[in-house]
């Protein structure tokens, strides 16, 4: 092993002499971190809706009122007919209309039932269930005001009262964090070592390191540790950045989030170099990783969860490294688990690592 | 001086698909001696210089390289000898002594014996300016001398020198066979290929390649003495032309 701190030395001076690698590895933490958890969210606001008053009354006023109150809603427009609404569905400047049906005030005052019609625009299926179930909070909050105004009792046999755990205010971002971070990781020390090898054999400057008597083993450790380093400090710099823009802190320990990521950082960057010994140009090498990459996070949970996806979709996430990293970060960062109760996420993440990092060994070609 | 073989094939072949690069070669290289690897492009010249250095597998023949086996032991190779390969491959984003030192310690050499060599190497060269400038900002003939320091750094019995002259204007390639000399007078075996047929004169024995095999085999003046041309060029336009194989 007393070459591999002279590898190690060459591997970080060309790092940092690269015009553009360090600022890519600051850079992306930074935009995952900043900007995505903003954006990247399944709660749903500022819908932009238009009201068909056709009653025209103090009841029906007091309900568009209380939409155009709501946190969720835009108030586009006040329609005088469903048509001249409707085309603003279609044209696309609102998702919903909210039809007050004339008589709705009398129909109230007389036996207190009455119907509110909404039209959804549900291209984003998503959108359109939660925008409705909002609007029909709303709605039924309404009617409850006007009953207990009346007097009325409100008819409530059964209310549920939810209560919610880990993630009390149901913010999405405690959920998108951690996994963003495991993502970030798989770009940056998945494709980084990907370009490496097959960036020298391009160059041409592999053959000289081929010509001596160099073991594979310390190649391979000096193609992988600086990874590692860039990885962990990925993980620290953006476990500060969550804490210092969103103000979320693991509920569970750093040192097991370190842990898991240098499991996760081995196998990924092993991969990496290993599609990276099978490449014959840095093209091949870019695409042959952006297709094991996407897929990998498409089916890691990030977005849509394991469980429920179909039987065999979910069989297959277990050959997923991401599945096993992103499971174990949301939990460590909501939950506080501990590392007995993450052992199903560790052990395979290690038989993943060894594996892969075996593999990257094994397929380098000092001689062909 | 006892005459004792370092470089030795027997029927060495490559075959790349129903392609043969290189076809049953059978020569033997002398210690100290200069033994330039003569051919056309294409003759499979390269293909054979990457087989001695353990780069590749020969398909058939065998070959041994300072004692060791080219085909098994090509890790015992490597420690034995120093390669120039065609394409510059040095690195380009460190500096000059940076190359060396990264190289000298691959080898395991001693870290005080590195620094004392490269102070050494560079007065030699008359390059102590140009200790840390970049490799990739150093103009062509610079980037030739210091590939082929760098190849014979670690002390290796034997050097292979794949076209280390090609690209490089007249003046330096003198230099560049100077540097060659003074190798070969410390006892190091060159083994050298071209296309300069002046260079070939300055060998002391050279084969010369064609489609695959060795066609010619001896110092310059017995293969100018076989096939009755004045100078070198003659000998290997004789042979060349008979070439089937294009670029």
């Amino acid at each position: 092993m007393s070459a591999l701190p002279y590898l190690l030395a060459k591997e970080f001076k060309q790092l940092f002499r690269n015009r553009l690698l360090p600022v890519i590895i600051v850079l992306l933490p930074v935009a995952m971190m900043n900007v995505v958890p903003r954006i990247a969210t399944q709660e749903v606001r500022n819908l932009n809706i238009a009201v068909v008053d056709l009653d025209h009354s103090t009841l029906s006023s007091r309900l568009t009122r209380k939409l155009q109150a709501s946190e969720c809603f835009n108030l586009y427009a006040t329609c005088r007919d469903y048509g001249t609404a409707y085309d603003l569905l279609e044209e696309g400047s609102v998702d919903f209309i909210v039809t007050i049906g004339g008589g709705f005030e009398h129909n109230l005052n007389r036996s207190s039932e009455t119907d509110v019609m909404v039209s959804v625009n549900a291209v984003n299926g998503m959108k359109g269930g939660l925008g409705n179930s909002y609007l029909a909070q709303i709605v039924t909050q309404y009617a409850r005001e006007l009953n207990s105004e009346k007097g009325v009792a409100t008819r409530r046999p059964i209310s549920v009262e939810p209560r919610y755990l880990y993630n009390s205010a149901l913010d999405y971002k405690p959920y998108m964090i951690p996994a963003l971070m495991a993502m970030t990781l798989a770009l940056l020390v998945g494709f980084l070592p990907a370009l490496n090898v097959v960036g020298e054999k391009e160059r041409g400057t592999i053959e000289q390191i081929n010509v001596t008597p160099i073991s594979k083993i310390e190649l391979i450790l000096s193609k992988m540790i600086p990874y590692w380093i860039i990885g962990v400090f990925i993980v620290g710099f953006s476990m500060l950045m969550a804490w210092q823009i969103h103000g979320g802190v693991p509920a569970g320990s750093v040192c097991l989030i370190l842990l898991f990521s240098m499991v996760y950082i081995l196998t990924i960057s092993s991969l990496g170099l290993t599609v990276s010994n099978y490449s014959d140009n840095m093209r091949q090498a870019a695409i042959v990783m952006f297709f094991f990459v996407v897929i990998f996070i498409m089916t890691s949970g990030l977005i849509s969860p394991v469980a429920s996806m179909p039987g065999w979709a979910q069989e297959t996430t277990r050959l997923n490294p991401l599945r096993y990293i992103i499971a174990a970060m949301r939990d460590i960062y909501l939950k506080d688990s501990t590392f007995v109760q993450l052992l199903p996420q560790f052990v395979p993440l290690c038989i993943y690592g060894l594996a892969a990092s075996l593999w990257a060994v094994i397929s380098f070609r000092k001689n062909s | 001086m006892r005459e004792e073989i370092v470089i030795r094939a027997e029927g060495l072949t490559k075959k790349f698909g129903s392609f043969v690069a290189t076809d049953h070669i059978t020569f033997e290289v002398r210690r100290g001696e200069i033994f330039g690897f003569l051919g056309a492009n294409g003759a499979g010249k390269t293909t054979a210089m990457r087989m001695l250095c353990g780069l590749s597998q020969p398909s058939e023949g065998r070959a041994q390289v300072a004692g060791y086996d080219v085909a098994t032991e090509y890790e015992q190779v490597k420690r034995h000898i120093g390669y120039m390969s065609q394409k510059f491959s040095l690195y380009d984003d460190l500096t000059v002594e940076e190359n060396l030192r990264l190289f000298g310690g691959i080898y395991g050499m001693e870290r005080g014996r590195v620094e004392e060599k490269i102070g050494e190497l560079l007065g030699e060269l008359g390059f102590e300016t140009g200790r840390k400038t970049m490799v990739g900002s150093l103009p062509m003939g610079w980037k030739q001398k210091l590939s082929f320091s760098l190849a014979i750094f670690h002390e290796p019995g034997i050097v292979f020198l794949d076209e280390p002259t090609g690209g490089v204007d007249p003046v330096t390639r003198r230099q560049f066979w100077e540097l060659i000399y003074r190798a070969a007078d410390r006892g190091i075996t060159v083994f050298v290929t071209t296309h300069y047929m002046d260079e070939a004169e300055y060998c002391d024995r050279v084969s010369i390649m064609v489609d695959g095999r060795i066609d010619a085999l001896g110092t310059p003046a017995e293969l100018k003495a076989q096939f009755g041309g004045p100078t070198m060029y003659e000998v290997f336009y004789a042979l060349a032309r008979t070439a089937k194989r294009g670029d």
